[in-house]
């Protein structure tokens, strides 16, 4: 796409295919000989990752829905006859279940690689948005399958995420009444409302692959942020993605696939609530309603706020506020790494989050509330506040000249001129 | 099809080229297309509204003449549970010595009563039953089961209902009086068919 095609077909067939319909030109370019730049850290491989692990859910969620029965009378009795009567059923719903949360895992370490590097920054503001749309989709899917359990946590879960929509009665009375008895299909959640889970359960993920197309198109015209945030200058700065990615990449998602074994073989059920094995009791709510632990921070966010409508749109704003995240930020360079000021607002938020996780797990209650509070406050005021105005009056490190500078040093790299000799910083690595 | 500025005769030309002819049938076709579309879409999106078997499940009778004063049970009404509580004497008074602008939802919210009927005891009572309280059981927070129906429940500090997920306190009336809930329970159309019956629906 940018780089001028170096693929030159050998062979008859290969000959007449690529003037017929070029994907062997369209693999070679983008996946074999994309210039990539050369100082990716291990942050860079959760791309490859991720997509993995959409193939993975993809393909253990298919061949489970061949035995799943979507009924609310049927379906946790089918879940424990996949566990116990189906060939291998017990490995590929415990792989699919266990699956989900190393999605979640990879897709958030994966946007805070994003936001620490400055990657949502122009121009890569598409490929940001396109990727927050993807988190967005992951996590209407993960909810949807937690729902098809249709255990005690499943079905409440589903009673209080699809009440969430009856806060519209507090903006047109009626709305949200309508609106929610429209998704339940009943007065209650019940059969109806499982059997459209299930079907959409089966169609977003194949949504979320057509959005990953276009995040990855999305990359592949500006080329791969780096950890420096300055921008490829020369042919000098980039290696080809294979070998050096692949293999960098393959050799990240064997240490990641080996936690996703670990937990599969001897911990399959650490990350699950023990109540989601009693089945479904729509006369009896669980003491104490908790979601899967990749929602939690926003459980808490939900929580935190005394108002049903306003904890609404404070949990639907804490995912919407990322959208905006390529014009809040001002600073002038992307990556946090030459941002002294910022870099510690950042940490921060990343604790706030793991710290808004935990509230998340608690009961809202006494210094549990009050915390909630406070961290849900500075969520968002690291996005609404931090951002623009730290940018504004930081006065950011000096940048390396170029990419190979940063990893040579300069007098290694030719190009590299005199003044940007002189700002090279001495913690960068020399080979 | 073909290339309407060379290929057709000079005479037609004005014709043809009549920008306000054109933007007629150009509007005229957009907007049936428009309406076809909306009448194509209709049926995919109310498909998902309760169907004619979910609507008929609309009444369902009770006897009550098993629940003694300080007792409560729990009964389906369209897949909802609904809260029958035989009340005390004491609990009545503690409904009624709240003043109704104490309250943070001041209307009854009674499917029998007038929309803006207030919230007064005697409003979410049965009627002239005072001692007989039918609510559906669903915390209008984020409709989770509050406790508060069987011996040794939670019951807030209000003599109700406590929600167990967000903390939600309903008083013996079933109002809202502290937590995130918006609304006091909803109570369903309801009868007394006679002395130990209760029709709802």
């Amino acid at each position: 796409m940018t780089h001028t095609s170096s693929y030159e077909p050998s062979t008859g067939i290969e000959k007449w295919i690529d003037q017929r319909l070029p994907v062997p030109r369209l693999i070679y370019d983008q996946f074999l000989a994309f210039p990539t730049p050369r100082n990716l850290n291990y942050w860079w491989t959760f791309g490859g990752i991720l997509t993995f692990m959409l193939v993975s859910q993809i393909a253990t969620g298919v061949v489970l829905a061949m035995h799943y029965v979507p009924t609310a009378e049927g379906a946790f009795d089918s879940v424990e006859h996949i566990m116990r009567d189906v060939n291998w059923g017990w490995l590929l719903r415990y792989t699919h279940e266990v699956g989900a949360s190393m999605f979640f895992l990879a897709a958030y370490i994966h946007t805070f690689r994003g936001l620490y590097y400055g990657s949502y920054k122009a121009p890569r503001e598409v490929l940001w948005i396109l990727g927050v749309l993807i988190l967005l989709l992951m996590i209407a899917t993960a909810f949807m399958g937690y729902s098809l359990v249709w255990g005690q946590m499943s079905f409440w879960a589903v009673t209080v995420i699809t009440n969430i929509f009856s806060s519209l009665d507090a903006v047109i009375p009626g709305l949200g009444t309508r609106l929610v008895q429209w998704i339940w299909g009943g007065f209650a959640v019940g059969s109806p409302t499982l059997t459209r889970l299930y079907s959409l359960h089966y169609l977003f993920p194949f949504v979320i692959a057509g959005v990953v197309v276009l995040h990855i198109w999305a990359l592949h015209i500006p080329g791969n942020n780096n950890p420096t945030g300055i921008d490829v200058k020369s042919t000098r700065d980039t290696v080809p993605f294979h070998p050096y990615y692949t293999i960098k990449d393959g050799f990240a998602l064997v240490l990641f696939a080996t936690l996703f074994a670990g937990l599969v073989f001897y911990a399959p059920n650490l990350l699950g609530h023990p109540d989601n094995y009693i089945p479904a009791n729509p006369l009896q709510t669980p003491q104490h309603i908790v979601p899967e632990w990749y929602f939690l921070p926003f459980y808490a966010i939900l929580r935190a706020i005394p108002s049903k409508l306003f904890g609404v749109v404070a949990l639907i704003g804490a995912i919407v506020v990322l959208f905006f995240v390529p014009w809040l930020d001002t600073s002038r360079v992307r990556s946090t790494s030459y941002r002294p000021i910022y870099k510690w607002f950042f940490w921060a938020f990343v604790v706030t989050c793991v710290v808004l996780g935990y509230l998340g797990s608690q009961l809202p209650e006494g210094v549990y509330l009050v915390l909630g509070r406070v961290f849900t406050a500075y969520y968002f005021l690291f996005f609404l506040l931090v951002m623009p105005l730290v940018g504004w009056i930081e006065k950011p490190e000096a940048l390396p000249g170029s990419i190979i500078e940063s990893v040579l040093g300069p007098e290694e790299a030719p190009q590299a001129t005199k003044r940007s000799a002189l700002r090279r910083r001495a913690q960068e690595p020399a080979l | 099809m073909a290339d309407t500025t060379s290929a057709t005769p000079a005479q037609h030309l004005s014709d043809e080229d009549d920008p306000s002819r054109r933007d007629v049938i150009m509007i005229a076709a957009g907007g049936f297309a428009a309406v076809g579309l909306g009448l194509g879409l209709w049926p995919l999106l109310d498909q998902m509204n309760p169907d004619a078997s979910a609507l008929s499940q609309a009444t369902t009778e009770v006897d009550l003449s098993h629940v003694e004063a300080g007792q409560a049970i729990t009964v389906m009404w369209r897949g909802k549970p609904i809260f029958i509580r035989h009340r005390t004497d004491k609990e009545i008074e503690e409904a009624k010595a709240v003043p109704v602008d104490d309250l943070p939802d001041q209307l009854a919210r009674n499917a029998n009563l007038p929309d803006n009927a207030p919230a007064t005891d005697a409003n979410r009572a049965g009627k002239d039953r005072e001692n007989w309280l039918v609510m559906i059981g669903i915390c209008t927070h984020l409709g989770c089961i509050p406790k508060g129906q069987a011996v040794g429940d939670p019951k807030g500090d209000y003599d109700g209902w406590f929600c167990p997920c967000h903390g939600s306190q309903y008083d013996s009336a079933g109002r809202i009086r502290k937590g995130p809930a918006p609304q006091n329970l909803a109570i369903p159309p309801y009868a007394f068919a006679s002395e130990t019956k209760v029709k709802i629906g």
